[in-house]
């Protein structure tokens, strides 16, 4: 009997994998295996509307239990694997895991969807009590207990996930400051005018930041956190801190099989690994850029499991199609509903669209008059034109985009950056 | 629980799933819970990735409504094909008026 594919790592893009398969009609044997006690479930609201309240973890499953047992998909819960190895006389790509709990999981075909985990911050008063990471359900269940009764809350990381904590945590009422080690916020991710701009939204809201801040360390009385020490010296007050300053990668599994990482497991367009028979995908993995297929960029997004997922479930059943996919992503900080089409990096010009002020605007970045990317604050039309444009390969002359009044979707023009929409319109 | 309500999802192929929702879930989440194919919710119902479009029945259509401001946005720009009866699933609330909803959804989510 054949073994079938063995899925590490049970949530966003390893439930993706399983699905792709069995809809792309492979009947062979799944098993994913997951180390959470948990069913796979949606990450993205236990930064936003669990902590307020309005979503638990029944509403944040992915799928019924009957689902797994209907489609056969074996979902093996609580158990982690320490130990993979690749079979040297097997067919390729054949080989066996195994658990931590002991258990031997044999497979013919094996994909890495291991994920990261939040990147521990090493200072002096890191263990005490009342300083929480947000990851997983039980953190996000931890933290929502404690910000109950918790007064002043630091949040260390002017990221996402930082920034909707803080935003949850002060509609909850709490005294919130939100501390970043760079001279903005999101910087990862946003320009400067939309980080600008959240940094004073949030002032506006209550929200205390202080950023180009270092944290030096915590105290703490009797086990649990008082305060945070900034390295200029400045003390905080603090009986609750949520450390969001960014992830690892996970990549042990993927060393031991000798397979090659940089900060991420790598991967080609196609998610295979450097072993063509290994496929990984999601939050572990950096990868050509997803438009341009040039240098290696790591997407920590849903938008990018799922399509990794879908194309390493191609590429497990010898499908290698070519697919680009325009990435986006969203981050709701309480009503500032901020939606990204596109990367960024490496744009030279931007355009702003209507009045950061009014707290409805987006900017819109270019390299050589090619569009690239939109950030996109409470106005879900500039960013849907912005997904399609690029999806289609399609231009928005630079222009035109300025003017607020003019809907984008009416600016999408040709491929060609070197002949803007308006010169072809005189011609 | 909340009281059970059916809705029923029919896919390109025609081929009909019936589904027991709950009160107060959305027509997105009961059909991806339940593996009705077609409906991809990448966003998980945030209204952000339009993958969720249905084709609302004729009978219904009135009882659902028109779509909101900001689904609105994305019905506009983000699927291949709308037509006057198109909602974001994960924007309809499933009421006890919505008893045996019927929706049709679409071959193809961007
Ligand atoms: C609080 C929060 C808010 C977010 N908000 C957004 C948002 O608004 N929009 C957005 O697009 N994205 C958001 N994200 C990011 C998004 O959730 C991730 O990009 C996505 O979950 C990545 O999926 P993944 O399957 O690659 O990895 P993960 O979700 O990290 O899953 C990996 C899984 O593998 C398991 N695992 C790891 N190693 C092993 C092992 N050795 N054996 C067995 N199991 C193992 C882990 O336990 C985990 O369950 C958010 C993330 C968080 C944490
Ligand atoms: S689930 Fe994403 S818009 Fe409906």
């Amino acid at each position: 009997m054949s073994n079938g594919t063995l899925i590490v790592g049970g949530s966003q893009a390893g439930l993706q994998v399983a699905v792709s398969l069995r809809q792309l009609g492979d009947t062979s044997p799944i098993a994913l295996v997951g180390e959470e006690h948990h069913p796979p479930y949606q990450r993205p609201p236990l930064s936003k509307e669990f902590l307020a309240g309005e979503a638990e973890l029944d509403s944040l499953a992915f799928r019924t239990p009957d689902f797994y047992a209907d489609s056969e998909i074996d979902l093996v819960r609580g158990e982690r694997v320490t130990e993979v190895s690749l079979s040297s006389s097997g067919p390729p790509g054949s080989g066996v895991a195994r658990t931590a709990g002991g258990r031997e999981l044999p497979f013919d075909r094996l994909a890495l969807t291991v994920g990261a985990g939040a990147r521990r911050l090493p200072v002096p008063g890191a263990d005490l009590g009342g300083i929480c990471y947000l990851r997983e359900y039980n953190d996000a269940a931890d933290l929502r207990t404690q910000l109950a009764t918790a007064t002043n809350v630091v949040v260390v990381g002017g990221g996402f996930i930082g920034l909707e904590v803080a935003s949850a945590a002060r509609a909850l009422g709490r005294s919130v400051t939100v501390v970043e080690a760079a001279e903005r916020l999101m910087a990862r991710s946003v320009g400067s005018v939309v980080s600008e701009f959240y940094r004073q939204a949030h002032l506006r809201r209550g929200i205390g930041v202080r950023l180009s801040s270092a944290v030096s360390g915590f105290q703490g009385e009797r086990g649990r956190v008082t305060g945070v020490e900034l390295s200029d010296g400045t003390q905080l007050p603090a009986d609750l801190v949520l450390v969001g300053v960014g992830v690892l990668p996970r990549t042990e599994l993927a060393e031991q099989l000798g397979l090659v990482c940089d900060q991420g497991i790598v991967v080609d367009a196609h998610a295979r690994t450097s072993d063509p028979w290994v496929v990984a995908a999601g939050d572990c993995t950096v990868q050509p850029h997803p438009i341009t297929g040039q240098g290696r960029v790591r997407i920590e997004s849903v938008q990018n499991a799922v399509a990794q997922a879908q194309v390493a479930a191609a590429t497990l059943l010898g499908r290698l199609d070519n697919v680009t996919s325009v990435p986006w992503f969203w981050s709701y900080q309480g009503d500032l509903r901020l939606q990204i089409a596109g990367l960024a990096s490496g744009y030279d010009t931007q355009v702003v669209r209507g009045d950061p002020d009014d707290e409805q605007f987006s900017v819109l970045y270019y390299r050589h008059d090619r569009l690239l990317a939109i950030d996109a604050v409470n106005r879900p039309a500039d960013y849907m034109a912005v997904r399609k444009a690029l999806g289609q390969g399609a231009n928005i002359a630079p222009d035109r985009a300025a003017d607020p009044t003019l809907p984008l979707r009416s600016l999408v023009g040709g491929p060609s950056p070197a002949v803007p929409a308006v010169q072809r319109a005189k011609a | 629980m909340g009281t059970l309500s059916k809705v029923i999802y029919i896919d390109s192929a025609g081929r009909e799933y019936a589904v027991d929702a709950t009160v107060g879930d959305t027509v997105m989440a009961t059909a991806v819970r339940n593996g009705v194919p077609g409906i991809v919710a990448e966003c998980g119902g945030n209204c952000s990735c339009a993958t969720c479009h249905v084709w609302v029945s004729e009978e219904f259509a009135p009882v659902v409504g028109p779509p909101n401001d900001m689904e609105e946005d994305l019905l506009d720009m983000g699927v291949s094909d709308r037509r006057s009866t198109s909602r974001l699933s994960c924007q309809i609330r499933i009421t006890e008026a919505l008893d045996g909803l019927t929706v049709e959804i679409p071959p193809e989510q961007p």
